[in-house]
């Protein structure tokens, strides 16, 4: 059997021609670069109109870019069993240093979520982003799939721990995604429709005291901003309510590059960072956002098929657990600046200002690419 | 080899359970996808009309730009009510660092009064955001200096230039024309509210008010591109103010002075008009009031002096005066006879001083007895009688007509209606009826009531408005205008109104005419005072309205009575008697009588037939 897998390989190889096989020792996936690359590229143009046409912001964010394909291109070059070997000390690490943030952290506006090293400050809860789905997908392929009873109580603590140190930041947004990120691996390993479902509803069954006890009364005022943006039109229900006039004012075509009315005269707010959809529907109307979906259709297209071909539980719960959370922040972004979830700060993935949660993207991305060029053979012959 | 087999079987199945959980992800995110997507074309497709107008309405400002209000002069192109540039000190809420202490300050570096505080923090309620807002007008050099070298600490304060309403006659015209005022929260309802964006000031009274659409104008807008923090970009477009429309008055400056001159210092009215059109050559109330006072606030102080004064300088006196009209109603009332048929041109009637019912003791005396201690003749004719203004005649006559017809006939000469003058708030006077009294009063008429309303008297109350249109009536033989003080509205002449017509046989008319200027030109005539060099001849009838009543078989003694007791003297007039100019009625309060009105007429009859025409 081992040589019907052999097979397999050397024929997709050998259609796939010279330059391809050099894209192959590179480990670039080009299904997964070009349309990364369309989107930061497209995305320079939304960002210049709005940041005012700020040529600043704009240096900034190449740069930010140009990091973050280096470290894309650096992260696939490693062997998915280093990235295996090394996923619990990774996740160690990015737990010491959440604790650390506890402790020494520095912040502004309230939250707390930076670590300073004097030359360099960086937020551990982004390593985490990484950190966390690797953990997972090692520890719940450590053993036979689907994993006992055992291993999902010590996984659903893997993921709570974390996800409850970036909440108390407070950071809502990262917390969301990290757990959404260990989550996925456990869903991906197989764990049974019926603890899904119960936690799901145990989830439903917590909204009141959560609620009570646990939201902060800004996020309180985002859910409750969300169902009637009119009532505080001038405090929190302004981001929702500009952002929304954004969006439906550009139409199917659009006011236009740098024409946009709501973006320009400054009445949408965070235009560049976590608003930056709306910036985009405005000028470019509704066919610049089937666009932006088109692409963002094809990145998670590309990554299932990545996933659905990973020869390894490992690989698979880890390229499934990085797709399940690119998704995941793309989809509360996008409805949120529609209007549809509370405004918790998610940025617009590869196209919003910031090059922190760009680079811890692009890890990501490079391991799905290291997953997608792993030789199948390496698999086989184990 | 049973180990990889095992290990095998063990990949199998764990690569079955992920591709199940790949496939559900992958339908959640086709879900997922195509629902938000579809949220993105209900915004931007089907809803983008709503948003796209919201999306206006954030980036463009409204700013209204003031129209020029509508200048007023006389028929000779006098100006009578202008607009002068003046400077505003206003304050922008939003701008100031502490709106108090800036307050405070001005307080101190202008003396501001409590007046000028609480008009400010009235109008702060109705203007829009970021809009200054006036604190005080009419700023001197000297302010102005004040204001510049301490701009420093005045954060949010701005001087205005603006065009600010002014009389330049004073109080020669203050009732006619009025005043405009800064606009209260009364002033407008909520429909008008953006015909006056960007207008501070309204018509309050006189013409001023009544006009006040025509005056006003059209308010000009532009849309302004702001940025959120209300910051202006660009004007998007412009809609241009149109000015308000310029009025023409009837009214001749030199003849409302030559009437407020002759007036001297006499309260009482004096209402010229022209008995061609209908048009008001001259309209005086006195005391006088200066309209500029009132444009800009005037100080609490000052309006209660002019609001409690017993002389009520406020009232206008020609149409909200309301006298008795006393013997200015016989011609009127002795043309009603002979068309009634009571009475003919020859009828006589004995006058010994008095009048008596049958069968009623009482005596109702002849204003003659007073003076001579007799009668006015032994046969007194309806000529001599209005000439000499006999009252037994007069009872006589009212006494043969009737209440009623006296009310019907004096009716269609428009005594106890409504002139229909352009100008706010005229009162109506009262014409007595028997339905009259039982409405008002609630008890039956008394025959005796007749005779007293035969000679002007009792409940019948006439404006001098009033009186100057019958006397039109009198004068054109029986056609009266509707009375007007615009002659023309932006050039546009407005169009004489047919009031009241009055029809008689001319003999009546002849007869009636003969009697008012012999009033004037015979030796016994109640006017003949004024007869002396008269270039032209006039027609008129005296009047003397008791302001209280004298008992029976008591004298009235001019000085035993206070000031506001004494009888008003009433002239009404026209000029020449065939094919008139002018006709004039005047009134002047507690003045003794009509020998004090009719030197004003002269004054103003004089003038006008002299004119250079």
């Amino acid at each position: 059997m081992s040589n019907d897998f052999s097979r397999v390989a050397e024929v997709s190889s050998g259609e796939l021609g010279a330059r391809s096989r050099f894209l192959r020792v590179l480990h670039i996936d080009l299904w997964l670069v070009l349309p990364l690359l369309m989107l930061s590229i497209g995305g320079l143009f939304v960002l210049y109109s709005a940041s005012g046409q700020s040529d600043v912001m704009l240096g900034a964010q190449m740069r930010n870019i140009a990091v973050a394909m280096a470290v894309l291109l650096i992260t696939a070059q490693f062997r998915v069993e280093t990235l295996r070997s090394v996923s619990l000390y990774i996740f160690l690490l990015a737990m010491l240093l959440l604790v650390a943030v506890l402790f020494f952290g520095v912040g502004a506006k309230g939250a707390q979520r930076w670590l300073s090293l004097g030359f360099i400050r960086f937020q551990p809860s982004e390593i985490m982003k990484v950190a966390m789905p690797l953990a997972l997908a090692w520890w719940l392929s450590k053993e036979a799939l689907p994993p006992n009873f055992r291993a999902l109580v010590t996984a659903f603590a893997m993921v709570a721990l974390p996800s409850g140190l970036i909440l108390q930041q407070p950071d809502l947004g990262t917390s969301l995604l990290v757990a959404t990120s260990g989550l996925a691996a456990i869903y991906m390993a197989g764990i049974q429709w019926r603890y899904i479902f119960s936690v799901m509803a145990l989830g439903i069954a917590s909204i009141w005291p959560a609620w009570v006890f646990v939201l902060k009364d800004y996020q309180k005022q985002r859910v409750l901003t969300l169902f009637n943006p009119e009532s505080d039109r001038l405090g929190a229900g302004w981001n929702i309510i500009q952002s929304k006039t954004a969006i439906g004012s550009g139409g199917w075509e659009g006011l236009g590059w740098t024409q946009g009315s709501q973006a320009q005269l400054e009445f949408l707010p965070e235009g560049h960072t976590d608003f930056i959809i709306a910036v985009l529907a405005e000028e470019f109307g509704f066919r610049g956002v089937s666009l932006l979906f088109l692409v963002y259709a094809l990145i998670l297209g590309r990554g299932l098929v990545i996933t659905w071909r990973a020869q390894s539980s490992f690989t698979r719960l880890l390229a499934g657990a990085l797709v399940a959370t690119f998704f995941f922040g793309l989809v509360v972004n996008l409805a949120m600046v529609s209007g549809l979830l509370p405004v918790v700060g998610v940025p617009l993935p590869m196209v919003s200002y910031g090059g922190t949660a760009m680079v811890s993207m692009m890890i990501a991305f490079g391991m799905l690419m290291a997953i997608s060029t792993e030789k199948p053979v390496t698999r086989a012959m184990r | 080899m049973a180990r990889q087999l095992n290990q095998m079987q063990d990949w199998a199945r764990e690569t079955r359970i992920t591709h199940g959980r790949v496939t559900v992800l992958a339908v959640m995110m086709v879900l997922a996808m195509l629902g938000l997507l579809y949220r993105y074309f209900f915004l931007q497709v089907v809803q983008n009309e709503e948003y796209r107008a919201q999306s206006d309405r954030n980036r463009i400002a409204v700013r209204t730009v003031a129209p020029t209000r509508g200048v007023i002069v006389d028929r000779s192109g006098n100006l009578l009510a202008v607009n002068t540039p003046s400077f505003t000190l206003a304050i922008t809420p939003e701008r100031a660092d502490d709106l108090d202490a800036v307050l405070t300050s001005l307080r101190d570096l202008l003396g501001l009064s409590e007046t000028d505080i609480e008009l400010f923090t009235e109008a702060r309620k109705r203007r829009r955001p970021l809009s200054p807002v006036p604190l005080k007008y009419r700023l001197t050099d000297e302010e102005l200096a004040v204001i510049a070298v301490n701009k420093h600490v005045l954060s949010g304060v701005s001087v205005l230039s603006e065009l600010t309403r002014h009389y330049p006659e004073g109080d020669l015209l203050g009732h006619a024309l009025g005043y405009v005022g800064r606009i209260g929260i009364d002033d407008i309802d909520a429909s008008e509210k953006d015909a006056y964006r960007g207008i501070s000031h309204i018509g309050k009274v006189g013409l001023e008010a009544y006009y006040e659409d025509a005056l006003k104008g059209r308010v000009g807008v532009s849309r302004i591109e702001t940025n959120a923090r209300g910051v202006e970009l660009k004007v998007i477009d412009r809609i241009e103010p149109v000015p308000g429309a310029h009025l023409t008055l009837h009214l001749d400056v030199g003849l409302q002075r030559v009437a407020t001159s002759a007036m001297g210092n006499m309260r009482g009215a004096v209402v010229a008009m022209d008995p061609k059109t209908g048009g008001v050559l001259s309209s005086v109330s006195n005391p006088r009031y200066d309209p500029n006072k009132f444009v800009n606030g005037i100080s609490f102080s000052d309006y209660a002096g002019l609001r409690d004064s017993r002389d009520a300088p406020l009232l206008n006196r020609v149409i909200q005066g309301q006298y008795p009209p006393a013997s200015t109603i016989k011609p009127m009332l002795g043309l009603a006879g002979l068309n009634r048929e009571v009475i003919t041109i020859d009828t006589v009637v004995p006058d010994p001083g008095y009048y008596q019912l049958p069968g009623d003791p009482r005596r109702y005396r002849d204003w003659i007895l007073r003076v001579r201690g007799t009668g006015h003749a032994e046969e007194m004719n309806l000529r001599d009688s209005i000439a000499q203004s006999c009252d037994v005649y007069f009872y006589e006559l009212a006494n043969r007509l009737g209440i009623d017809a006296i009310a019907e006939s004096l009716d269609v000469f428009g005594i106890g209606s409504l002139t229909g003058v352009d100008l706010p708030s005229e009162k109506r006077g009262i014409l007595p009826s028997t339905e009259w009294k039982r409405r008002v009063i609630g008890s039956n008429w008394y025959g005796g009531e007749t005779l007293i309303v035969g000679i002007g008297q009792g409940y019948m109350l006439a404006t001098p408005m009033q009186l100057a249109v019958a006397t039109t009536a009198l004068a054109t033989r029986g056609t009266a205008f509707k009375p007007s003080l615009v002659a023309a509205v932006d050039g546009t002449p407005v169009q004489p109104e047919a009031l009241l017509t009055v029809s008689a046989a001319a003999e009546y008319w002849d007869e009636v005419f003969a009697g008012m200027v012999d009033t004037v030109s015979s030796a016994r005539g109640t006017a003949f005072g004024m007869r002396s060099g008269l270039a032209y001849d006039v027609a008129g009838k005296t009047g003397t309205a008791q302001v209280v009543a004298i008992a029976q078989d008591a004298t009235y003694d001019e000085e035993s009575l206070t000031e506001y007791q004494r009888n008003h003297g009433w002239f009404i007039a026209f000029a020449p008697v065939e094919n008139p100019e002018i006709v004039v009625a005047v009134l002047t309060e507690n003045s003794g009588g009509g020998s004090s009105a009719y030197p004003v007429a002269r004054a103003m009859l004089d003038y006008w037939m002299s004119r250079d025409e």
